[in-house]
């Protein structure tokens, strides 16, 4: 499909660009003003130029110490989560029907975990998966597992993890769905024509057509598990100790528990930075091999 | 490369689950045979069931009466994988993540061929189509027309395809390459001699195409026949207004004998016809081919509206009580403004009872 | 597939499981959920509903959260059609850039950024105003609805849009008859999620208003005497029901084939 090069498209994207950059720049600029200041409180601030950045990215340095440590949990959550939940998407989006009363009924309660507020689906799980109180935490235990998320590492983690599994893996089942969908009949009816195989058929129909629509949710789930701070912070607080503790959280204690709007405001913009660079380079490599693969033209 | 008879026997399709009257019929029930090797074209406007219909003698569809016959085997009830046939949609269906080659080699490696033969016949079908020096190519970055090509590829590559079925597959190649287009597919079936059903909704596309042309209205076939018996003998006034450009004119008549009165004016008619019942519809069909410019006396009395220029030919426009009449004269003739008359060719007047064609 | 409806079913219920939780703790007492491990409530209350039922400001909250949610979807969606259509169909002068950037407005920290947006809005006397949240979300769903619908168009072979002009058809009538209706289950999609993140985002909706929002509301269940459990399962098992009911109306949408044909 060739695009022509048409620079009145701009005309198209003006709106989006205008309420986008409104709500963005604008922001953006008080906090890089932030930055770059240091305060005693009482609206005093003073220039501290670069001190921050300094700091965040010394481990020795108290501040970048507790900011790589929290960016590495980050990470390890990261991947381990979407490890899960992209291939458990697509597996579901597959499995749903494609039409007939089932639909509704699977789109429903599928899209019921997205729906819940991020404060409530902590609370869910912070009772939940108590062995006291809660039926997972009470069943578990009586399996004979020794499980308690408020004391041992590997329960806090997993019960992040199964949370935002719970939570989230639907967001790429319905973008997938919907994908699939979008696929014309034809298609289907030219590879049974074709004899391929079920297998087949997901490798050269389905499994292309869903790239753009997985790149989408690929990102999505990157950048709010990066991100991610309500649910683990009301089901664990960041423990136990800080071995939960992502960056979303040390940002809180340091902007708003000691008041260091200037340690924050640096630290917030390293880590978007982050983001926005791991962001960047999947994206130009998702994009790049689409190109490349068009390039074996002529 | 086999060919197939193909037989339809009593076929009927409703989509509806429960049918009462006419309307609810995609196909009418009707009873056909296609033979060995033909280029059939399906003609008719949206909605008239001819893409249903070729979905039943692909098997994506199943008919809710009657059966359809490959060879005399039944294979209603057969899925279509095992029909032995090939389809071509309206918008190219190809892999993206193939190439050429690989697109077209991929009926036979599903299908467990060996890979020298696979390579064979993916050579000789891409010369086929022209497609030669582009085997190497990705498929995704093709032009919509090569693409078809493609599609029609993976269809002959099958040694084992009976029929190959064609579901208005020009729809979306760019107007300047349709015609190529068209002239390969010709050159096909000239080739492979494979039964083809091709459907459209685009008359010049049936008759240039088609041996045989059925035509489809509402559900029913109105009439089958070549390109130059639908152009002749219209079997319904539907086929005459539809076919030939501009269509057939179709006239409210009454008939008496050997003379047929269309308001003031009477014309002769080739032969007698039998009294008519008075509820009925009848009309007079003649193809504007077949009117001459007259020098008054005899024949239909019109008013001239204009007279338009289409390169070689004329059109003359006319109107007759208040019905539009259409003529064609050769480029010198005399046409003059006010009124005329024109002069049909008895051998080419039909006459049409509540739309279908009566011979006497 | 062969195994896909057990499948299927296994992750439904690991869904309903945690949802079933919720319910069951909004018919409880306080001292029920914080004390036993009960899957029927042993002493069921309809104490929690009453409270959100016979209060005004849990239904304000209500109204208040829907209109502008509503609002939000409605905007973002109405801009990002023309955009996505631009970003699908041509190139055009700095395209590649600019469409990652929309996508970098959803990587900003909530929680610093809580304070510009405050001093923003209520610079511009918007403060207080559900225009302002709805406005103020755009950041995040606008850019989200401009990479989904991108993603559906560009699946629409362009050889479509080319038929169409060639037939005669103008843009907005090609845009609204034609290539809407293909692109259905994207815009049902995009529109679910513009509303879900809309709907459960808390901390703009809590900053830009006077807690008038059902997600601020919310957090007044917790108090000095501890979190209220009863109150906040039974307001976050109401939460739920706008949400399912959009989905329930975009059904069509998302589970829209994509047909295209004459007969």
């Amino acid at each position: 499909m060739d695009k022509p090069l048409d620079n009145r498209a701009w005309f198209l994207v003006v709106p989006v660009v205008a309420i986008v950059a409104f709500n963005a720049v604008l922001p953006l600029m008080t906090v890089i003003n932030y930055s770059v200041q240091d305060t005693f409180g009482n609206n005093q601030f003073f220039w501290n130029g670069v001190g921050w950045y300094k700091d965040l990215l010394d481990p020795s340095a108290e501040l970048g110490s507790r900011f790589l440590a929290a960016l590495g949990r980050n990470s390890v959550f990261s991947i381990i989560v979407l490890a899960i939940e992209v291939p458990l998407g697509i597996l579901v989006s597959l499995c749903m029907p494609k039409k007939g009363p089932g639909v509704a009924f699977c789109l429903v309660i599928m899209a019921l975990p997205l729906l819940v507020p991020w404060n409530v689906v902590g609370t869910i799980w912070q009772i939940f998966a108590r062995s006291d109180i809660g039926l997972l935490g009470w069943t578990v235990n009586h399996l004979g597992i020794d499980y308690n998320y408020t004391a041992g590492f590997f329960a806090a983690w997993f019960t992040i993890i199964v949370m935002d599994v719970w939570h989230w893996t639907s967001l790429i089942a319905l973008l997938c769905y919907a994908g699939l969908k979008s696929i014309p009949d034809a298609f289907y009816q030219a590879a049974r024509i074709d004899g391929a195989s079920r297998w087949a058929v997901f490798r050269a129909i389905e499994l292309p057509k869903l790239r753009r629509v997985l790149l989408i949710g690929v990102l999505l789930r990157f950048m709010d598990s990066f991100m991610i701070y309500t649910e683990p912070f009301v089901v664990t607080g960041g423990g136990p100790g800080n071995s939960t503790t992502g960056v979303s959280i040390e940002l809180v204690k340091i902007a708003l528990g000691q008041f260091d709007l200037g340690k924050a405001a640096a630290m917030s913009i390293v880590y978007n930075l982050i983001i926005l660079a791991s962001c960047w380079v999947f994206y130009t490599v998702m994009t790049n091999t689409r190109e490349a693969r068009q390039e074996r033209l002529a | 490369m086999t060919m197939a008879r193909i037989e339809l026997n009593n076929l009927a399709h409703s989509y509806k689950h429960r049918f009462s009257d006419s309307s609810d019929w995609a196909v009418k029930p009707m009873t056909m045979v296609w033979d060995d090797g033909g280029a059939y074209a399906l003609l008719g406007p949206s909605g008239c069931g001819k893409t249903t219909l070729l979905n039943i003698i692909s098997g994506l569809v199943t008919p809710s009466e009657g059966k359809v016959l490959f060879d005399d085997i039944d294979v209603t009830t057969l899925p279509t994988e095992q029909r032995n046939i090939a389809q071509v949609f309206q918008f190219p269906v190809i892999y993206d993540t193939m190439t050429v080659a690989e697109n077209l080699a991929f009926p036979l490696r599903n299908r467990g061929v060996e890979r020298r033969r696979i390579a064979e016949r993916v050579k000789q079908v891409a010369s086929m189509l022209d497609l030669s020096s582009d085997l190497e190519r990705m498929a995704s970055g093709l032009t919509a027309d090569m693409k078809q090509k493609i599609s029609l590829g993976r269809g002959l590559v099958r040694e084992d395809v009976r029929a190959i079925l064609f579901d208005e597959p020009l729809t979306v190649i760019d107007p300047h390459l349709k015609w190529q287009l068209r002239g390969a597919l010709k050159r096909v079936h000239r080739h492979s001699r494979t039964t083809m059903v091709y459907v459209t909704h685009d008359q010049t596309e049936a008759l240039t195409f088609a041996d045989k042309v059925v035509v489809m209205l509402e559900g029913e076939v109105v009439q089958i026949g070549t390109p130059q018996e639908l152009f002749e003998e219209p079997a319904h006034t539907f086929v005459g207004y539809f076919i030939g450009s501009p269509g057939m004119n179709v006239l409210p008549a009454v008939v008496e004998g050997c003379k047929a009165h269309i308001g003031d004016s009477a014309i002769t008619l080739a032969c007698r016809y039998p009294k008519f019942a008075s509820e009925k519809k009848i009309e007079v069909g003649i193809r504007p081919e077949f009117l001459r410019v007259g020098n008054g006396g005899q024949g239909l009395k019109v008013n001239l509206l204009r007279v338009e220029d289409a390169g070689s030919r004329r059109i003359v426009r006319a109107e007759l009580d208040g019905l539009p009449i259409a003529a064609i004269v050769a480029e010198d003739a005399a046409v003059s403004a006010g009124c005329l008359s024109l002069e049909p060719d008895p051998e080419h007047v039909h006459v049409y009872v509540d739309s279908k064609l009566v011979r006497a | 597939m062969r195994g896909g409806r057990y499948i299927l079913a296994a992750y439904l219920i690991f869904l309903m499981l945690p949802i079933y939780w919720l319910i069951n703790m909004s018919f409880k007492t306080n001292t029920e959920i914080t004390t036993t491990m009960s899957v029927i409530p042993l002493a069921p209350t309809l104490k929690n509903y009453a409270e959100i039922f016979t209060n005004a400001t849990w239904y304000n909250g209500f109204r208040f959260s829907l209109t502008y949610v509503v609002l939000n979807t409605i905007i973002s969606i109405s801009v990002a059609l023309p955009a996505a259509y631009a970003f699908s169909r041509y190139f055009f002068l700095g395209d590649k850039h600019l469409f990652f950037w929309l996508l970098t407005n959803r990587m900003a920290p909530p929680a610093v950024f809580a304070l510009p947006f405050f001093n923003l809005y209520s610079a511009i006397g918007l403060f207080n105003t559900t225009w302002a949240v709805a406005l103020a979300h755009c950041i995040f769903n606008v850019p989200l609805a401009v990479w989904i619908l991108e993603g559906f168009m560009s699946g629409v072979p362009r050889e479509i849009d080319e038929t169409a002009f060639l037939d005669g058809y103008s843009f907005p009538r090609f845009f609204v008859r034609i290539f809407i209706p293909l692109i259905a289950s994207g815009i049902g999609v995009a529109a679910f999620f513009c509303f879900m993140f809309s709907w459960v985002e808390l901390l703009l909706a809590r900053t830009l208003t006077n807690n008038q929002s059902i997600s601020s509301i919310m957090t007044r269940t917790v108090s000095a005497a501890g979190i209220d459990w009863g109150l906040l399962s039974a307001a976050g098992v109401l939460t739920l029901i706008p949400g399912a009911l959009v989905i329930w109306f975009v059904r069509d949408y998302i589970a829209r084939g994509f047909a295209l044909g004459r007969v």
